[in-house]
């Protein structure tokens, strides 16, 4: 069951729905009653990304599940960024792409991956295979930008090594339903794995941040903070889950997920998972869905700031959390810029 | 400057203000004494706009304007300020970033131009220093983790900062040290001017020693039971609200 298997099939009894456990809160077969005709080829945007601020040595760019730009220009020795862009230049038609990324032991690499629509009423499905060698680091920010009539799902599967840095910030900005998950094999080791999230909807945008990640062996650090503000009658959807395997000893996990309805009507969906079958790790987890705080709005009000910029003051500081622990300064001052413009469709 | 005429306030079904009459002119500080639960705070978060306080009868004007009007931000923009008796926690905002915000938003209220970076930061570290608040406790997000006194201090540091014209200082002593108290006191005495006005809530005497009132009004079941200079003050402390619980009855 699968959306890729559906659209290369056309078969749209392939897809999870509701009665599929990881699929409960976001019911793709409810979506979807029948697969588009496939998108035709198409060639890359002119338009700049998302995030432009971020100057980047290499760029791939994957349009309607083709790539269609590759470049790659080598720095000895340096820090390296690659955008990659994945773009649907589509009307109502239906693609589905696939990239394998390996990191050599000892690399360190930014990643600025964008899904853009042009188009709208596409379904899209793309996956990414990430592998990462002893020592390799790599931050990785994903910032799902698509029109609010799109199907998209993105999944990924991260392979880390001893030793490995594995960071990730994926924001949502959702749409008829958006899905992107990613899976993690922890090696333990020494490695860390920092998988972080947010989620900014409204109108009847929906959003869908699932993690999966497994310590399979001792020594390996998690640490997991996902916000969301959600408002109209948007839908956010926060899976994560966390399995410590026998013997993965002096595993230390951490996992946060905390949201704001903005009004009645939104929801939230929560699925928090720590699985722990090891006897020595430090694990915790905190979930919370609440409101703005209507007293600190009083207070903010009362010292000049109208009420919608009170608002947004406050969103910002509650999304901030999550924008401050991206490392790479250009790519966290482009993400703030980002979701400050996005706040204002909220407050 | 503030004149409220026959002001009443319900909160929910129950009303708490039962006819309300004060008059603050231009220059003066007025103290408002009264015992737990008299609607001190009811009025404070009246006048300066807080949502679920209905005004079911009579009016409050500051200049002549009628202030139940407007919203809460629009009242700062004119002048209102209220020094809250439990300040609220702003996370993730930085002190500075906060009063710098609240200063704009209120001079393009007012159609005034925006106060530059290098202007606001040497008006902050004036009035901090004054207030004897450590400048590097400014960078920290607002009141999170700061200690009772040092929230009443920040209050006074905004005031001192946006300039307000009619202040509503309510229980500013609460939680106070003697050494706070003192501090808290100066900045407040600061502030006073010709073209100021202030109301001072509190429930003891003791703050009245640092902040002496032109006028004394006491507040029992919602109305303004009895007023009187300074002296007022002195025998409430003596004899305390019992006297007035009948009048408020």
């Amino acid at each position: 069951m699968s959306l890729v298997k559906a659209i290369q099939t056309r078969d749209a009894s392939a897809l999870p729905g509701r009665r599929d456990e990881a699929w409960r809160y976001s019911d793709l077969k409810g979506v979807l009653r029948a697969i588009p005709e496939a998108s035709p080829a198409a060639a890359a945007p002119q338009s700049p990304p998302p995030l432009a601020q971020v100057v980047a040595d290499n760029e791939i760019v994957v349009v309607n599940g083709r790539s269609v730009v590759l470049r790659f220009v080598a720095v000895p020795g340096a820090p390296r960024t690659l955008r990659l862009r994945v773009v649907a230049e589509a009307d109502h038609t239906a693609h589905s792409g696939l990239l394998a990324l390996e990191l050599p032991a000892g690399s360190d690499l930014t990643l600025i991956e964008t899904y853009e629509g042009a188009g709208s009423g596409y379904v899209s499905d793309f996956g990414l295979a990430i592998s990462m060698g002893e020592g390799a680091r790599l931050e990785r920010i994903v910032l799902l930008d698509e029109p609010a009539d799109a199907v998209s799902v993105s999944q990924s599967e991260v392979e880390l090594s001893p030793g490995a840095r594995f960071r990730q910030t994926v924001i949502a900005s959702g749409a008829r339903l958006q899905r992107h998950e990613t899976h993690v094999r922890h090696p333990g080791g020494g490695a860390e794995a920092r998988l972080d999230g947010l989620y900014l909807l409204a109108g009847k945008r929906h959003a869908d941040l699932t993690t999966v990640l497994t310590h399979a062996a001792p020594d390996g650090v998690t640490s997991q903070l996902t916000k969301g503000l959600v408002k109209d009658q948007a839908r956010g959807v926060f899976q994560g889950r966390i399995t410590v395997e026998e013997g993965a000893d002096r595993t230390d996990a951490r996992m946060g997920h905390h949201a704001l309805l903005l009004n009645d009507g939104a929801e939230v969906d929560a699925k928090p998972e720590l699985e722990i079958y090891a006897d020595d790790v430090s694990c915790a987890h905190g979930n919370t869905v609440g409101s703005l705080d209507e007293e600190a709005l009083f207070y903010i009000r009362s010292r000049g700031l109208p009420e919608a910029e009170a608002r947004a003051l406050l969103m910002e500081a509650f999304v901030g959390e999550v924008v401050d622990r991206i490392e790479h300064g250009t790519a966290q001052d482009a993400v703030r810029a980002w979701v400050a413009e996005r706040l204002r469709g909220l407050s | 400057m503030l004149s409220i005429e026959n002001l009443r306030v319900s909160i929910g079904d129950k009303e708490i203000i039962k006819g309300l009459s004060l008059d603050i002119p231009t220059g003066e500080v007025h103290a408002l004494m009264g015992p737990n639960g008299a609607g001190k705070s009811t009025l404070s978060y009246t006048l300066s706009g807080r949502s679920g306080y209905e005004v079911t009868e009579g009016s409050a004007t500051l200049n002549g304007e009628d202030l139940l009007a407007l919203d809460p931000s629009e009242r700062a923009a004119r002048g209102v300020f209220l020094s809250f008796q439990y300040p609220l926690e702003i996370p993730g905002v930085p002190s500075l970033t906060f009063i710098r915000a609240a200063l704009n938003a209120q001079r393009k209220a007012r159609g005034e131009g925006e106060v530059s970076a290098p202007v606001f930061l040497k008006l902050a570290r004036e009035a901090a220093s004054k207030l004897k608040i450590d400048f590097d406790m400014l960078k920290r997000p607002l009141n999170v983790g700061f200690s009772g006194g040092e929230k009443k201090r920040m209050e006074i540091l905004q005031m001192a900062i946006l300039q307000p014209r009619f202040l509503i200082l309510d229980e500013t002593d609460s939680g106070l040290d003697i050494d706070a108290l003192k501090i808290v006191s100066e900045g407040v005495n600061a502030m006073r001017a010709p073209d100021r006005a202030m109301l001072v809530i509190t429930h003891y005497q003791r703050l009245l020693d640092y902040i002496k009132p032109d006028r004394v009004h006491v507040l029992a079941g919602g109305r303004i039971v009895a007023s009187g200079g300074p002296e007022l003050a002195l025998e409430l402390e003596e004899r305390g609200y019992d006297q007035y619980a009948k009048a408020a009855a």
